[in-house]
């Protein structure tokens, strides 16, 4: 569960969280849209405890993410918007990922093959090297893999044509139902069916919240 | 710790596969080659020989060469990283701030000394097979200098590279480092001393916070234990600390500079926004 109190957080004089107050409950699958700048993206990497926050507080099942950022983490499956050039080739990232997380790279190269994604024919190459879909289907394989209870995916379907979204959207049903997801995107056409809950940011404020009855999701 | 060392092993490998790797490598052992082809350890000039001439030339090179090497190649490792959201990724997973800074600063640290270490070993290997003696405590002191140069330039590289956010920032406040450490200092210095501005010892002792001047004093009095390369400054160096305090000196001091400034940057690392 995520509880974020009267959360304030400017740069350079501009206040990109305004206030912000929110609770995201175990289960809740959001989609977290505005136009660029609403803050959206700063309030995802306050979460993650990337950011301090000016005043107001953040907590993640209990805990707050600046002084127990490896408790709250443990938790989290984070997919970025774009596939950063990451040096390391598929072996070390595996292994970064499975000693820092204890997934085990099986499971990984399990979720992988749902997406068609082949690990081990490329375990030597830099990631960097892969394209842009296989990039994007590898941190989709780890963060399913990790089998956390809150997923945060920024556009995780921007890389992946439409048959390897098909195939990312059926993963993501069978979720278990008490794992929260927080989807930002700008096209919530194709990820309707996958949310109860809609945010709309702008400003650094969240000027709607709104629940959705969705018989598809758990 | 066991994450710790996990980063530290990730980024050694990673960096053994980039080009800038292959580059520092190629210019200590292509030094060492250049020495062995120029006769250098056959040499008598100014009354060094042999490998006591050879470890003169390579501190002379390593001076100039090293810190900048270090500099420019580890600023990267961490405003790089934050910059092309690699950072961002990285820490996602549930690794201590402490481990990642920590693991990122022990990769580096084997990856720019490894190389040096194994050209100054080629070189009195060489040394040794052409018939000289093997000066073990030189070699010994000489090890820890470089060790502690290492040191002093990788703290202030990482400090740069948490506390500046962008790469291009980074890397020219590195080169400025370099370049006031390595000339400007003197230059300022001695402009001040001719002028009669401030008294002599003061001067000298600004000079002898300069980790660049204490490696080379240092190196030099390995080989010259009166100093007489270096004028009338020996005088004072030597009638204030000793020969054996000011090598102490020469080893410590830049060590714990080093250490001073990996600090200040992980404290700012985990104080501060880390994107």
């Amino acid at each position: 569960m995520i509880v974020v109190k009267n959360a304030v957080k400017s740069f350079m004089g501009v206040k990109v969280l305004d206030n912000v107050s929110l609770k995201i409950n175990y289960g809740d699958k959001i989609a977290l849209m505005g136009p660029n700048g609403a803050g959206k993206t700063t309030l995802v990497r306050s979460i993650l405890g990337f950011y301090h926050l000016d005043s107001g507080d953040i907590e993640v099942n209990g805990f707050n993410p600046n002084k127990h950022r490896t408790k709250v983490l443990e938790n989290i499956s984070f997919i970025p918007q774009t596939p950063p050039p990451i040096k390391l080739n598929i072996e070390e990232l595996l292994e970064y990922v499975s000693k820092s997380s204890k997934v085990s790279p099986q499971t990984i190269e399990e979720e992988a093959r749902k997406m068609d994604l082949n690990i081990k024919k490329n375990l030597k190459k830099p990631f960097f090297k892969l394209s842009g879909g296989m990039k994007q289907k590898l941190l989709i394989a780890i963060a399913i893999a990790k089998n956390s209870n809150i997923l945060i995916f920024d556009e995780p379907t921007a890389n992946l044509d439409p048959k390897a979204r098909e195939k990312f959207y059926n993963l993501l049903k069978e979720l278990d139902k008490k794992t929260s997801a927080i989807y930002i995107t700008h096209r919530i056409e194709e990820i309707e069916g996958l949310v109860n809950r809609k945010i709309y940011m702008d400003l650094g404020k969240i000027v709607e919240d709104e629940k959705i009855v969705n018989q598809d999701v758990k | 710790m066991k994450n710790l060392f996990l980063i530290a092993k990730l980024d050694i490998r990673e960096s053994m596969r980039s080009k800038w790797f292959f580059v520092y490598l190629l210019v200590f052992g292509g030094l060492m080659a250049l020495f062995f082809i120029t006769g250098i350890t056959d040499s008598v000039v100014m009354g060094f020989t042999g490998l006591s001439r050879l470890l003169l030339i390579y501190m002379q090179v390593t001076i100039v060469i090293l810190p900048i090497f270090i500099l420019i190649t580890t600023v990267k490792s961490i405003s790089g990283d934050r910059e092309s959201a690699i950072l961002e990724y990285m820490l996602s997973f549930a690794v201590s701030l402490r481990d990642y800074y920590w693991g990122k600063m022990l990769g580096r640290f084997f990856i720019v000394f490894f190389p040096v270490i194994l050209a100054l070993v080629l070189g009195v290997m060489w040394g040794v097979f052409k018939g000289g003696e093997l000066p073990w405590k030189m070699l010994f002191i000489y090890s820890a200098l470089l060790f502690s140069m290492c040191a002093v330039f990788l703290g202030i590289a990482f400090f740069i590279s948490t506390v500046v956010k962008s790469h291009d920032v980074a890397l020219g406040a590195s080169f400025v480092v370099w370049i006031t450490l390595l000339a400007f200092l003197d230059i300022a210095l001695i402009g001040l001393m001719l002028q009669n501005r401030w008294n002599d010892e003061f001067i000298i002792s600004l000079a002898l916070l300069n980790p660049m001047e204490v490696f080379r004093v240092g190196a030099i009095s390995l080989f010259d234990p009166e100093l007489t390369v270096m004028g009338p400054v020996a005088y004072f160096l030597l009638d204030t600390f000793g020969h054996k305090l000011f090598i102490a000196y020469s080893i410590l001091y830049p060590f714990g500079l080093g250490v001073i400034f990996a600090y200040l940057g992980y404290l700012y690392f985990i104080k501060k926004d880390l994107l």
